[in-house]
């Protein structure tokens, strides 16, 4: 058997109001793979992603690293697992770009030396080195999404997961994003509607149609 | 869609950008509570006041229009609070008028005191337009955590800074999309209805915007505490400057009130 690092068994999820968003979903992820997710709107691509790391609760049936995402494991899989939003306006709430990339390190605990360290880092890794003292708000959308790509990284994640990284971006910005994207050393998840990228990025893709069905060839594990 | 900023000019150089923020908070409660505690007959402490500030804004290269035009922005709030008080302060008749049924009388002591608010709350904004424009919001932030304001109020105000230009926008595209539909033609009431539900839109999308943003900090390890790296240090220019300032404004105080009491 493969390293596997996400497996999800029969995952079902229904809105407060109770119409169902995802219903019998299996899933498994293995290390190294970059994995597609798409399907039309409100299939529930972004509420799956929000059960990967244990936001949406989930009784035990999404394992992460071989074990079930509880409240007492949560820091260690947030930490593993990256979760980047589709909208960078609500990823990044600081008044600096680093304090935002600077949040995820401080909340671990590391030293002030080692979260500058780790700051410093990402930024670089996204190509935002030099752009720490400035406010998000007067940033442009793809300086946007390459920060907020800093903000997990600086914690250095061993899965990454994307909610729509290219939606509303011009195409140099997308193609400059796939090219950030293709370098990052981690397990890769990513919801999107831009086909291009999935080819460019993703070896294996999973539909996720009405809450009814789904469609992973791979779903029990092979 | 660009906003200005709101601590412009705060990007610029000079002896007071160059302060601990800390320095400069201190600096400018200790000169509001100078300012209050100074008797309201005391004109020349009110005086030095003035210079004091005067010199600091000139120190700062912030252009000066500026600083008067935002400083001019309290005076409606606070002549609307404190313009009753000739009327109703007793004392010497300055003077009557009758007005249809009533008699209305103006005392000198109320006039004095009328004039006193004006002029306290005035160098108080001036010192507080002083403080924003020469000290990033950031940096202001950072100075406020380090003097021990609670962590929950400090970040309060940093979501305000960080989300007061999104809802900005989020309102003026709603405006937009509203006008495209030829708003303004139809009957009044229902003009009013449009506004009411917009503005109940914008609730509901600041709440949920509010949970998306709650989410974000969850997957990065929020765990309801907050913690901060270490800042910058505290130089010898900021004790020159506090020792400096400090003594100007307490001696003015201490000395209006000496001034009072003999």
């Amino acid at each position: 058997m493969m390293d596997e690092v996400i497996r999800i068994e029969n995952l079902s999820y229904a809105y407060p109001d109770g119409q169902p968003a995802l219903s019998g979903i299996d899933l498994a992820v293995s290390r190294g793979e970059s994995v597609a997710l798409i399907g039309p709107n409100g299939a529930g691509k972004s509420t799956l992603l929000l059960h990967l790391n244990g936001i949406l609760h989930t009784d035990g049936r999404v394992r992460v690293f071989g074990q079930p995402v509880g409240e007492e494991n949560l820091k260690e899989v947030r930490r593993r697992i990256g979760l980047v939003f589709q909208n960078p306006d609500d990823q990044l709430f600081s008044a600096t770009v680093f304090d935002d990339v600077a949040f995820g390190p401080i909340n671990l605990g590391y030293s002030g030396e080692d979260v500058r360290r780790a700051v410093a880092d990402a930024l670089e890794m996204v190509g935002m080195s030099g752009y720490g003292t400035r406010s998000s708000h007067h940033l442009s959308l793809g300086e946007k999404k390459r920060s907020a790509i800093a903000t997990i990284l600086s914690m250095s994640p061993e899965v990454i997961v994307l909610d729509e990284p290219t939606s509303n971006l011009d195409p140099r910005g997308k193609w400059r994003l796939i090219q950030l994207l293709k370098k990052l050393p981690a397990t890769r998840i990513i919801a999107t509607h831009d086909l291009e990228l999935v080819a460019e990025l993703c070896g294996r893709v999973i539909v996720l149609d009405e809450p009814t069905s789904n469609l992973d060839p791979r779903g029990s594990g092979g | 869609m660009k906003h200005s900023f709101l601590d412009k000019y705060s990007d610029r150089d000079s002896l007071v950008h160059r302060l601990d923020p800390r320095t400069k908070l201190v600096a400018v409660f200790l000169f509001i509570l100078a300012v209050a505690l100074t008797s309201p007959a005391m004109w020349p402490g009110f005086a030095v006041y003035f210079v004091i500030i005067a010199a600091l804004v000139l120190l700062s290269h912030v252009p000066v229009r500026y600083v008067l035009k935002r400083s001019l922005v309290i005076i409606p709030f606070v002549v609307l609070i404190a313009v009753f008080i000739p009327f109703f302060k007793e004392g010497e008749v300055a003077g009557s008028y009758n007005i249809w049924l009533w008699q209305v009388s103006v005392t000198h002591n109320g006039l004095q005191v009328f004039w006193n608010v004006l002029a306290k709350a005035w160098l108080s904004i001036l010192a507080l337009v002083t403080l924003t424009a020469t000290t990033k919001i950031t940096d202001l932030l950072r100075g406020l955590e380090q003097l021990r304001l609670p962590r929950v109020m400090v970040m309060i105000l940093s979501f305000m800074y960080r989300y007061i230009f999104v809802l900005t926008d989020e309102v003026m595209r709603m405006k937009q999309a509203r006008d495209s539909r030829n708003f303004g033609s139809g009957r009044r009431l229902w003009q009013i209805k449009t506004v009411g539900s917009m503005t109940g839109t914008l609730f509901i999308r600041s709440y949920e915007r509010g949970e998306r943003v709650y989410a974000a900090m969850l997957a990065r390890g929020y765990d309801g505490q907050t913690r901060t790296p270490d800042g910058p240090g505290f130089r010898a220019a900021d004790m020159v400057f506090g020792l400096g300032f400090g003594a100007a404004v307490v001696l003015t105080c201490i000395f209006s009130f000496l001034y009072q009491v003999i």
